[in-house]
């Protein structure tokens, strides 16, 4: 079973996110910012991220930039998943190391869609 | 709904368009024909099957393009199109050396993903296809989803199902709330307007042909018919790919499997000896 660690801090948009993953046979972890991602990363690397931007403490890209400089920080795959919908936010993602992008709202099909194109399903 | 009204609108859809509606999916004819009948100043349904046998040309075609779905994504099952970057490309590039150039149709096209698709391929190939002449065209018999394809013009939720991020960006800009596709991409495609059902002489000649998800819609006799008249369109070399739930086999010889490649199909002039000819020959009984 794949894990998938989630990053949101809305606990409706978590909770939204975590049905669908376990529907998609993943286990998954929550986090509400990026710094409590990153120690959750530190203890033990997901196999993916889902990952929201605007967030207190320590926004998305800012924990994206730590996560891939930690030991094994390559190895997740990182699925951003934002309100942000321009392309200067969308270049700025993948430079800093994101597989992909979603834009919300999204729905189930969206997810699965991303997830099986970068490989997860 | 009066039996004898449904038996008519089931006969001119299936004259028209090919598509079979069976009583079990009358719901169909009341959620997409009822919008038609509301344009026309019309109650609803019965009075627009009523008025069937009196019914202008206009209306009929109207009526036809309404019953279409148009369902279409980006990279639409991924396989097909990886299948088509590693396999059918080199095969063409090799083949068609001397000429240089080969033409590619996407049959059924809707609002243009699949087209757009090939195109953003070999768009990402380009450096191997210079010199290259490599024609795209879209056909559908839905004029909406024409101007649609033409437009280049998705909505976020289109351009999220399928299309790589990547591709979104180095592709695409955004227009307000819709993504507009390049004018690099759009123009490596033309689209015309085509109905399955006629012959596809004048649109000339194609070495590779993406039918999909559109025969799921016809009967066996239609889809033989479709198949035949593709066949004959094609170079002995050519290529046909098909929608996920559709197959040759049993329905008609004229293509055979490529094997190990699934939904992939060569043309088949042959006829008997041949491994998919075989197996329709089981099925098709009657031929
Ligand atoms: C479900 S879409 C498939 C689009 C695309 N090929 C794909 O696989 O995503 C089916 C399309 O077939 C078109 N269509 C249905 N009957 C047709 C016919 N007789 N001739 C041409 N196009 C037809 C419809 O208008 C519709 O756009």
């Amino acid at each position: 079973m794949k894990s998938c660690l989630i990053v949101d801090d809305s606990k409706v948009i978590r909770m939204v996110a975590r049905k669908i993953l376990h529907e998609l046979n993943f286990s998954t972890q929550e986090a509400e910012d990026g710094q409590q991602a990153l120690d959750l990363c530190r203890k033990q690397m997901p196999d993916a991220v889902l990952l929201d931007w605007n967030m207190p403490i320590m926004n998305g890209i800012d924990f994206l930039r730590g996560l891939r400089k930690l030991p094994g920080g390559d190895h997740p795959v990182v699925v951003f998943c934002t309100t942000e919908n321009d392309i200067d936010h969308i270049q700025e993602a993948i430079t800093a190391g994101a597989n992909e992008y979603i834009m919300k709202p999204f729905d189930s099909e969206i997810l699965q869609a991303k997830f099986s194109q970068v490989g997860l399903l | 709904m009066r039996a004898e009204d449904f038996d008519l609108i089931a006969k001119i859809l299936k004259e028209r368009s090919g598509l079979i509606v069976t009583a079990d999916k009358s719901y169909l004819l009341e959620s997409r024909l009822t919008p038609v009948a509301r344009r026309r100043g019309m109650k609803g349904l019965d009075d627009l099957l009523g008025s069937l046998r009196a019914a202008s040309e206009d209306l009929l075609r109207e009526i036809t393009e309404a019953m279409t779905t148009n369902e279409s994504f980006f990279f639409r099952d991924i396989k097909p199109f990886e299948l088509f970057r590693t396999a059918a490309l080199p095969q063409m590039l090799q083949a068609r050396a001397a000429k240089k150039s080969f033409r590619i149709w996407s049959a059924a096209c809707s609002s243009g993903q699949e087209a757009y698709s090939l195109a953003m391929i070999l768009k990402e190939e380009a450096a191997r296809l210079a010199g290259w002449k490599i024609e795209i065209v879209g056909t559908d018999i839905s004029a909406e989803m024409l101007e649609k394809a033409k437009a280049g013009l998705y909505s976020q939720f289109e351009v999220q199902r399928g299309l790589p991020i990547q591709l979104l960006v180095k592709y695409f800009k955004k227009n307000n709330e819709m993504w507009q596709i390049d004018p690099s991409i759009r123009a490596m495609v033309q689209y015309r307007d085509f109905n399955l059902l006629g012959d596809p002489k004048s649109l000339g000649q194609f070495d590779i042909v993406f039918c999909r998800n559109v025969l799921i819609y016809f009967d066996q006799p239609t889809k033989a018919r479709v198949l035949d008249a593709i066949s004959r369109n094609m170079p002995d070399d050519g290529l046909l790919y098909l929608g996920g739930a559709e197959t040759v086999l049993g329905i008609s010889d004229r293509f055979r499997p490529v094997p190990d490649q699934r939904g992939v199909y060569a043309v088949n002039r042959g006829g008997n000896g041949a491994p998919a000819a075989g197996v329709a020959s089981l099925f098709s009984g009657g031929r």
